[in-house]
């Protein structure tokens, strides 16, 4: 399956959902994504990844750099994740202690009020 | 022992068809679950770092895998004919992305750390003339299986 990514605001969050294979095919809409959200003044991004379906260290990559672009607005990328497969990726890369991460998009954002 | 061959372009496009072809040759020689996803993402890693490498060094030549069942294991084989696996392997494959100094991008060695945290045996032989991957994975006789064929 392809990427499909879309995104909608919730609260002073945005949320980006994505839905697909996360490679170093796909990556770059993504990175573009990202970018372009924060860009537009969007520092505090979630990122949902529960329909998410392949990731690999190219995708990670792509996480690591918008966090670093919203962390240079004081901002944060949290992400949404419940599968296995897809959290294995964070544990060997160490990334777990990077990024929060969430059983579910309201937790998220519930999260980043209490941390305000 | 079994043999599936691939060759594919250096093209990204193309590492979503060797995750494919290796998924489905490890789901016949009777690999699955949470094996099969370590499969199809060591496999995605070692084809997106050679395809990169091809694409910076000689992006007109392919990227090789060999796919087979060898001595009761499941190996994949992935070779490139870049330069430069030398020196990645040399910086010492990284364990862990630390916070302090958060990269824009992840180094191409983070895919080899992925793929030796994956793989339940790997080897990673580099050259000047490029870089084999080596990995595998407990085979399961097919007998054992009652999954659907690949």
């Amino acid at each position: 399956m392809d990427l499909k990514l879309d995104h909608y605001t919730e609260g002073d969050c945005e949320i980006v959902a994505v839905e697909g294979e996360i490679d170093v095919y796909t990556a770059p809409r993504l990175r573009e994504l990202l970018i372009d959200l924060v860009n537009k003044g969007n520092f505090h991004l979630v990122v949902n990844m529960e329909k998410v379906e392949f990731l690999d260290s190219t995708g990670l990559g792509v996480l690591v750099g918008g966090l670093k672009r919203v962390r240079a607005h004081d901002g944060s990328l949290d992400l949404v994740c419940t599968q296995e497969r897809i959290l294995k990726i964070f544990r060997i890369t160490g990334l777990t202690k990077v990024f929060g991460i969430y059983d579910s998009v309201p937790e998220a954002i519930e999260a980043r009020r209490s941390q305000k | 022992m079994a043999t599936v061959e691939l060759i594919i372009s250096a093209l990204p496009a193309h590492v979503r068809t060797a995750r494919l072809v290796a998924t489905a040759v490890a789901r016949r020689i009777g690999l699955a679950g949470s094996t099969l996803d370590e499969v199809r993402l060591a496999v995605g890693e070692a084809c997106s770092r050679a395809v990169e490498a091809h694409r910076a060094h000689c992006p007109g030549e392919p990227v090789r895998l060999e796919l087979s069942d060898h001595a009761g294991r499941f190996e994949v084989v992935v070779a490139d004919n870049a330069p430069g696996g030398q020196e990645a392997l040399q910086r010492q494959v990284p364990t862990q992305v630390g916070e302090s100094a958060l990269p824009d991008v992840l180094a191409p060695d983070v895919g080899l750390a992925v793929i030796a945290g994956l793989a339940d045996d790997v080897d990673f032989d580099a050259t000047p003339s490029g870089m084999r991957v080596r990995m595998s994975w407990p085979a399961v006789p097919a007998t054992q299986t009652s999954g659907n064929p690949a």
